[in-house]
């Protein structure tokens, strides 16, 4: 089995960290890189920045914190939030980032995903997708940080990213998203069943071992926290011994 | 302490600032450059890639860099290839059609079975952490770019194809992968290449490349 990868997530606004409920609502938590470095010093297997209002500002406002992120953060970084074109892409990467993140753009143009994909390969175009559950095993794509509907269904919008040449997905459960109350588990099980790339889990980690059913019975090959750790309810060291004893296999770290 | 000066061969792909960084926070003083002067000046290169063989293979050739990096190897500079810059020092590559490397170590790269061992479909690209693991022909790295590395430590990997080095004792550690052995790093007297990301590995990484710049 391949090591589940366990994944900070920093969503930002301006210069702050911040964290909402179902994405909505958001308090400003502090610094965004004191945070990433601490993750980073606890053994956080990659870096998720998400910028949570470039979509309504039409750019992302990133740069400056990826670029000082990469002068002390030496982990894969993934960032996202406006993402648009390949010129976007190519800055971010440019600043330090190791993938970008893209949902809003490629929902409008899924072409880009294909753009992308073959200008920087497959492994960095991560499908960013908000899913909002709308009847029995149902799910709808939502953009915007949950705010917009775009009609697609969830497992069906995914196997086309895929097919289009997205590598990884990043699939947040609108519904649980700072809740606290586990990760969807069957959202998670719908997606990982039609498409072979690695899905991360995102929304809902209350506690560290919410990461266990998502893992063995939704088959996520990487976990996004962010509440979890950014109010100390666990850190990266607990989350991992639990995986541990879970018998989930995890990077070791001292 | 005198810094470490290095040069980042520059040919126009892959995430160098990474690698800078990384090797800057290591202690090193770095010059990102595809002058062959520059080139040529230096204790220590870094060939970093991401992308396809045959495209990098080209820009080099393009910017008359395979050469230079030749005639540096030759004078015994320490070369240190990254991922698909590791997979450049290898004689040929069988990514899209035969393509040839830069020769420095016997080999070919070949596409990493998209079937493990026991004969289930499994993913490709790798892409993850991965544990380091000692070669059949090694028993220990002692001496070696791994000094300080133990058995297990993990590495992040994004890789389709895979180096096969001709002669074992260029096999310096392997990873597994789908149950198959899969080439970490190579090295054969001043030429070192690292399948995974060192710059970024945490840790772990930075010491490897901390190490590199005290051989």
């Amino acid at each position: 089995m391949r090591k589940a990868r366990l994944i900070a997530r920093l969503d930002v606004k301006g210069p702050n960290l911040i964290k909402g409920i179902h994405l909505e609502g958001l308090r400003v938590i502090g610094s965004p890189n004191e945070h990433a470095v601490r993750y980073y010093e606890q053994g956080a297997d990659e870096l998720i920045y998400m910028d949570c209002v470039a979509s309504l500002y039409g750019r992302n406002n990133l740069s400056d914190i990826v670029k000082s992120a990469a002068e002390n953060v030496f982990i894969p970084i993934t960032v996202g939030g406006g993402v648009r074109s390949v010129e976007d892409a190519t800055h971010l990467l440019r600043c330090g980032a190791d993938k970008v993140a893209v949902n809003t753009a490629a929902v409008a143009n899924p072409a880009l995903i294909s753009e992308i994909s073959r200008r920087f390969g497959s492994q960095c175009m991560v499908l960013s997708v908000e899913a909002k559950l709308v009847g029995e095993k149902k799910w709808e794509a939502y953009t915007d940080n949950g705010r917009e509907r775009t009609g697609l269904d969830v497992v069906e919008w995914i196997k086309k990213g895929v097919s289009l040449g997205a590598g990884e997905v990043l699939l947040t459960s609108v519904d649980r998203e700072g809740t606290r109350k586990g990760f969807d588990v069957s959202l998670m099980q719908a997606v990982t069943r039609e498409v072979s790339v690695p899905v991360i889990a995102s929304g809902g980690m209350g506690e560290a071992s919410d990461l266990i059913a998502v893992v063995k019975e939704g088959y996520a090959d990487a976990v996004a926290m962010a509440d979890i750790l950014h109010y100390k309810r666990a850190s990266m060291r607990d989350i991992r011994s639990v995986a541990l004893s879970a018998d989930i296999e995890v990077r070791r770290y001292e | 302490m005198n810094k470490q000066e290095l040069t980042v061969i520059d040919y126009g792909m892959g995430n160098l600032l990474s690698v800078k960084r990384a090797l800057e926070h290591c202690g090193a003083s770095v010059i990102v450059s595809s002058d062959p002067a520059q080139i040529l000046s230096v204790p220590r290169l870094v060939l970093p890639g991401v992308g396809a063989f045959g495209d990098a293979m080209a820009e080099l050739a393009r910017r008359e860099l395979s050469l230079v990096i030749k005639e540096a190897a030759s004078r015994g500079t320490l070369i240190m290839g990254i991922c698909l810059g590791m997979q450049m020092l290898l004689d040929e590559s069988e990514e899209f059609g035969q393509t040839a490397g830069l020769g420095l170590i016997p080999g070919k790269v070949v596409p990493i079975s998209t079937l493990s061992s026991d004969g289930n479909r499994q993913k490709v690209p790798h892409i993850g952490w991965n544990d380091l693991v000692l070669p059949a022909a090694k028993s220990n790295w002692d001496g070696t770019l791994l000094q300080g590395i133990s058995p297990g430590d993990a590495f992040y990997f994004v890789h389709s194809f895979m180096a096969s080095p001709l002669h074992q004792e260029h096999r310096l550690a392997d990873c597994v992968y789908g149950g198959v052995k899969v080439s970490a790093v190579v090295a054969k007297d001043n030429i070192i290449g690292c399948q995974f990301h060192p710059e970024k590995s945490g840790e772990v990484g930075l010491k490897i490349l901390r190490r590199f710049l005290t051989l």
